[in-house]
């Protein structure tokens, strides 16, 4: 059995993730040996994201904390779904913030600036009903499944 | 192939020790910070997105200051996972802290996923004047 932990259910979630990432080291031989063109894992890009997927949907998390939601732009466009915005300094962040001139800065890490990032649809994803939410400076997008693309089983389980 | 299988025993020998060893050894986000300081004390601001309030944990132990937290994402469990660039389920982060801070006088704020904590400096860091009495 090649892959016997996926039978699995651990419940947790990022778990699944790092056993998906072991077995594709595996399989592929290196961790950035085939990749979609558009999802290449950059070190340290903002914001950065997980996607799940379920029987009704694609879920992408992206962690950006610290943004206005409003300022956040999500659109889908032939299949792409791209999140872009800015983020904006705090008060007093960055070495042109409000009096820095009596500042020291000791650590800059954070990001600040314009970003975009860009996620490829499958193709039974449904661009029309897309939903995002910002909880806690994470940024949760659904893209629904088509419902002729979701396993037949549900379909007949919703009508009894 | 043939370590997963050794692993998947062992689990079934002692689940609770290698359970236990599997949260101590998990590796954990380091979230990025920025730190400055004017005359009255130092701020820190750190990115910890996914992070509810009532599970933040900020210890002072001695001079170390800790920040850690759980990552939820809500109710995940039906997802099969795709595509993650994080990959841990918890943060933390250690500072060492210097003697003219005030430890006691931590202040915390969390909004949006950004922590803001702000450490003044303690007051007998400030000088002080002494009287020399005439006699």
């Amino acid at each position: 059995m090649l892959f016997p932990s996926m039978l699995r259910t651990s419940g947790d979630w990022f778990a699944d993730f790092e056993q998906l990432y072991d077995r594709m080291d595996e399989l592929l031989g290196g961790r950035s040996a085939v990749s979609s063109i558009r999802a290449v894992g950059r070190a340290g890009a903002f914001p950065a994201l997980n996607v799940g997927s379920s029987p009704d949907a694609v879920e992408i998390y992206a962690f950006a904390p610290g943004i206005d939601p409003k300022s956040i732009d999500v659109s889908v466009e032939k299949g792409l779904l791209s999140i872009s915005g800015e983020r904006q300094a705090q008060d007093g962040q960055g070495a042109g913030g409000k009096g820095s001139e009596e500042r020291t800065a000791y650590a800059n890490e954070r990001f600040i600036g314009r970003f975009r990032r860009v996620v490829a649809l499958t193709e039974d994803a449904d661009p029309g009903r897309v939903e995002a939410t910002y909880r806690n400076g994470v940024l949760k997008i659904v893209v629904p499944k088509r419902e002729s693309s979701k396993p037949r089983q549900i379909q007949i389980s919703s009508g009894s | 192939m043939q370590p997963q299988s050794n692993s998947t025993a062992m689990q079934t020998q002692q689940p609770q020790n290698v359970q236990n060893a599997n949260a101590r050894t998990a590796p954990a986000l380091l979230p990025p910070v920025d730190i400055f300081e004017d005359a009255a004390g130092i701020t820190l601001l750190a990115d910890l997105p996914g992070v509810a309030r009532e599970d933040l944990a900020i210890g002072v132990d001695g001079r170390n200051l800790t920040i850690e937290a759980p990552l939820k994402l809500g109710e995940a469990n039906s997802l099969t996972p795709v595509y993650a660039e994080v990959r841990a389920n918890h943060f933390r982060r250690s500072f060492e802290l210097s003697g003219d801070l005030d430890t006691a006088k931590i202040d915390a704020g969390l909004r949006d996923g950004v922590l803001t904590l702000r450490i003044p400096k303690a007051e007998q860091a400030k000088p002080r004047r002494i009287d020399v009495r005439v006699e």
